[in-house]
């Protein structure tokens, strides 16, 4: 096998996760209902996660929970990435209600979701 | 034509996952605007089969099935384009140092000095709880204001005047549906189960915020459980019964308190360290409950903070107002 | 790689792709609440246990109910059950 395969194989985890991340691109782009691109949005917001916390694992540690006092950095893995991916979900969180309520009101106002429909009746007014 | 067919076939595919028989058309609306569009496009039709220049033929055939074309190739190019994202990607992993080895340039000094320090300068034996709420306190401070701006603005967005719709009288009739005036009359497994698990999520949440500095978990975690058990008991019960506890008043209050009191927090802890003050705060017994300093009550205002923000998203979404 | 990573990090994939390719918006978001799932089982893989229980919580728990709220509040889930063919093809 090629070296760089095996080094996909290797990375496993982040390999999973750019994957994750293109369909997640792709259902944003080439879907036209709203929800489905909504969705595609929380995929790749998840896939970057992904990719973080792996890059902060390393084999053979524990979680970085200090416990009987031993505070040799060489026991644990790396809390960073733990600390960001954390804010990172809660923002995704605000995000994907703001978006599904900006949904809710066109939906109120051209009865579709349907994001090339909603073009065309906007420009249908604007005429 | 046959190559026509062929790309809008692939289009099917890659959008519904199999063919279909029938051949692709646009939504019924945009149908009928292409379609019977009086007299120009009678105009159209009757010109098509004249005699006429190809640039002239191409111009009328592309504002006949111009839309269509374009949604067609802007398919097959996105599928494209994000191929070859993930082969780009792909390609830079492969010169990523090995999952999971420790010479990996994230583990560097700065991760060091947070695990060797953080009992002796915070007190909390969670490092993650002491780096996000101590170390990088202005970072979590931030995300705080963000949920708060996002509530505030799915307020604007969904929010339907009380008053407005006691009197029958709404700005805008889209909004009522019937979930305004429903009850959710729901059925008995549901709420016996409720009467279960909802004291659970509150002691579970109660118990991940204050256990925050000792064991996974903090103010996020558990505010968002807390907030889970919140939509539970008003799924099952009725938003009325929840109303009786946790209403319009004591959401405003609660999330303004917590926000507040946190914003103070960080203040005094930005304020003192920059002015390179010793900031007086008991630090507690690492591994117990009163541990951490100032971690708790951030963890405990973060937590409530949360849990409203989510029900109050719920609320909205589901009857316009809290 | 374990076994039990590997088949987790496959079933991640396959829900992403199956929920581009479904049609039905509620299968859509139940496919996308097992997704959220089977990421808290990842979390803690990765030695990560605090992104495990808010993951859980969150995405698991508050991002699904806010979707099923906007569905019920388009009134999708109800025409979906009862005219189902016609209907999705319009939402398509």
């Amino acid at each position: 096998m090629p070296d760089f395969l095996m080094n996909l194989f290797t990375n496993y985890y982040e390999t999973a996760a750019m994957i994750l991340f293109g369909i997640g691109f792709t259902t944003l782009l080439t879907h036209r209902n709203l929800i489905k691109k909504i969705i595609g949005f929380n995929f790749m917001d998840a896939a970057i996660y992904l990719f973080l916390a792996a890059k902060g694992y390393i084999a053979g540690r524990l979680a970085p929970i200090i416990v009987d006092g031993n505070t040799d950095p060489s026991n644990y893995v790396n809390p960073i990435p733990t600390g960001l991916v954390l804010t990172g979900i809660v923002v995704s969180v605000s995000v994907t209600a703001f978006m599904l309520a900006l949904t809710c009101r066109l939906y109120d106002r051209f009865h579709t979701l349907d994001i090339d429909e909603i073009t065309h009746l906007v420009r249908k007014e604007r005429d | 034509m046959r190559n026509k067919r062929f790309f809008s076939r692939l289009s099917d595919f890659v959008e519904y996952g199999s063919f279909r028989e029938e051949e692709y058309t646009l939504s019924p609306s945009h149908k009928a605007n292409i379609d019977t569009d009086t007299p120009e496009n009678r105009w159209l039709t009757s010109v098509q089969h004249s005699e006429r220049s190809a640039p002239v033929r191409l111009m009328d055939w592309l504002k006949l099935r111009g839309f269509e074309v374009f949604n067609n190739l802007y398919r097959i190019a996105s599928v494209i384009i994000c191929i070859t994202l993930i082969a780009v990607l792909l390609s830079v992993v492969v010169f990523l140092p090995p999952f999971g080895s420790d010479d990996n340039p994230a583990v560097n000094e700065v991760v060091e000095r947070y695990v060797s320090k953080t009992v002796e300068e915070t007190g909390a034996t969670n490092s993650v709880a002491g780096m996000i709420s101590a170390y990088r306190g202005f970072d979590t401070l931030g995300e705080a204001h963000v949920l708060f701006v996002a509530a505030c603005s799915v307020i604007v967005l969904l929010r339907v005047d009380p008053s407005e719709r006691r009197r029958g009288r709404l700005v805008d009739p889209g909004m009522t549906g019937e979930d305004l005036d429903f009850e959710p009359n729901s059925d008995l497994i549901l709420r016996k189960a409720a009467k279960l698990l909802v004291p659970l999520s509150f002691i579970l949440g109660l118990y991940v915020i204050l256990n925050g500095t000792t064991s996974p978990g903090g103010g996020f975690s558990g505010g968002a459980l807390m907030g889970a058990g919140l939509i539970l008991c008003s799924v099952a019960f009725g938003f009325g019964r929840t109303q009786r506890f946790f209403g319009d008043g004591m959401y405003h209050l609660v999330k303004t308190v917590c926000l507040a009191s946190y914003a103070l927090m960080m203040a005094y802890f930005i304020f003192m360290g920059a002015n390179g003050f010793d900031d007086h705060v008991w630090l507690g017994v690492p591994g117990s409950i009163i541990s951490g300093g100032l971690i708790l009550p951030i963890n405990i205002a973060v937590g409530l903070e949360v849990a409203c923000t989510m029900y109050c998203f719920y609320a909205l979404f589901r009857k316009g107002g809290l | 790689m374990t076994l039990f990573e590997g088949i987790l990090l496959a079933f991640l994939i396959a829900c992403a792709i199956s929920v581009s390719v479904t049609r039905n918006l509620l299968a859509s978001i139940i496919i996308f609440m097992s997704f959220s799932l089977i990421m808290s089982v990842l979390w803690l893989t990765l030695e990560a246990p605090d992104l495990a229980i808010t993951e859980a919580a969150v995405g698991a728990g508050v991002t699904s109910l806010l979707f099923f709220a906007t569905l019920k509040k388009i009134h999708a889930i109800k025409a979906e059950d009862a005219k189902s063919e016609e209907d999705e093809s319009d939402e398509e």
